[in-house]
């Protein structure tokens, strides 16, 4: 006896058999061990390059929450490519400071609603003042503080996250140890 | 131009080649005008006991006492008597290459701390020569 039956008629057109799809799943993006949240990194791109900051935490997009801290260096709350760090040996703690709210929504940008009138467009795209919501602010103080309490129980931490990373003569990236 | 360090059976050197590069070794005979023999020992220092070119060896100030071809224990006991490691270790040279091999191996935040403690050095060293009216 046959397990299974044979068709009762056949199509008069070939029917191409369906193709066996399957959807990959996505993998979260792998943060390289060297950075964990609290690592001190050396930024490498972008305006703040040869920044000393500190690792937060990593995001669902594979990219690096991080601040300078703002007082320090300069550098606010920001997320920054794995691939455009350094990741150093030194470690600050982080385990006072509370980044559940951040996500990759959070840094979102927010749509401008006003649509560019003939006006604006033959303007050109003149320079508008950054404005930074209060909301942002009050985050950054927030993290901060608590963030530049650990950096004080450090010695010397506060005085190195403030100089900036720089290769002078003789040094030689590919044979330092960070 | 007198020469105080010669190429002899019981000479110390340090091998600045190879996989080696670093280690002590003490010349136990002389091959030829360009090689000589040499072994560690290897209990003591690593380099098992092989010909080498002189080109790949640099002489120390240390010897020790021994024969022609002596056997890996009379050079370990020669060694000890002589406390041969211990005068090396204490030589500026072999302080310099220790000092060498941890500054490489600093990390960023310890470099950092070592350029400070550099500009207060000079600092201090600054207002004394001022003091003294160099």
């Amino acid at each position: 006896m046959t397990v299974t039956k044979s068709p009762r008629y056949y199509p008069a057109e070939d029917i191409k058999p369906a193709k066996n799809t399957y959807r990959v799943k996505q993998n979260p993006p792998r943060i390289r061990k060297s950075i964990t949240p609290g690592t001190v990194l050396i930024l490498l791109a972008g305006r703040f390059r040869g920044k000393r900051v500190v690792c937060l935490k990593a995001l669902e997009s594979g990219l690096i929450l991080v601040s300078g801290p703002y007082k320090i260096n300069g550098v606010p709350l920001r997320r920054v490519n794995q691939a455009y760090v350094i990741a150093t040996s030194t470690n600050v703690d982080v385990s006072k400071v509370d980044v559940s709210s951040f996500t990759d929504a959070y840094f979102a940008r927010s749509k401008d609603s006003s649509t560019e009138g003939e006006n604006e467009f033959f303007m050109g795209d003149a320079p508008k003042p950054a404005v930074v919501n209060d909301q942002r602010k009050a985050d950054q103080k927030k993290v901060d503080d608590a963030l530049l309490k650990s950096v004080a129980s450090a010695p010397m931490m506060e005085a190195y996250l403030a100089a900036q990373f720089t290769l002078t003569t003789h040094d030689k990236p590919h044979t330092m140890q960070f | 131009m007198v020469f105080k360090r010669h190429v002899e059976v019981g000479r110390i050197v340090l091998i600045n080649y190879g996989p080696e590069k670093g280690s002590l070794a003490t010349i136990i005979d002389i091959v030829d005008q360009n090689k000589c023999l040499i072994d560690g020992p290897a209990e003591l220092t690593g380099v098992s006991r092989q010909v080498i070119s002189y080109s790949r060896i640099a002489l120390t100030d240390l010897t020790v006492k021994i024969q022609v071809n002596a056997r890996q224990k009379t050079l370990v006991a020669a060694w000890k008597t002589a406390d041969t490691q211990a005068k090396w270790d204490a030589s500026s040279w072999a302080k310099k290459l220790q000092s060498k091999k941890t500054r490489l191996s600093l990390s960023d935040f310890d470099r950092f701390k070592v350029m400070i403690a550099k500009k207060q050095k000079s600092e201090i060293i600054n207002a004394k020569m001022i003091e003294l009216g160099a």
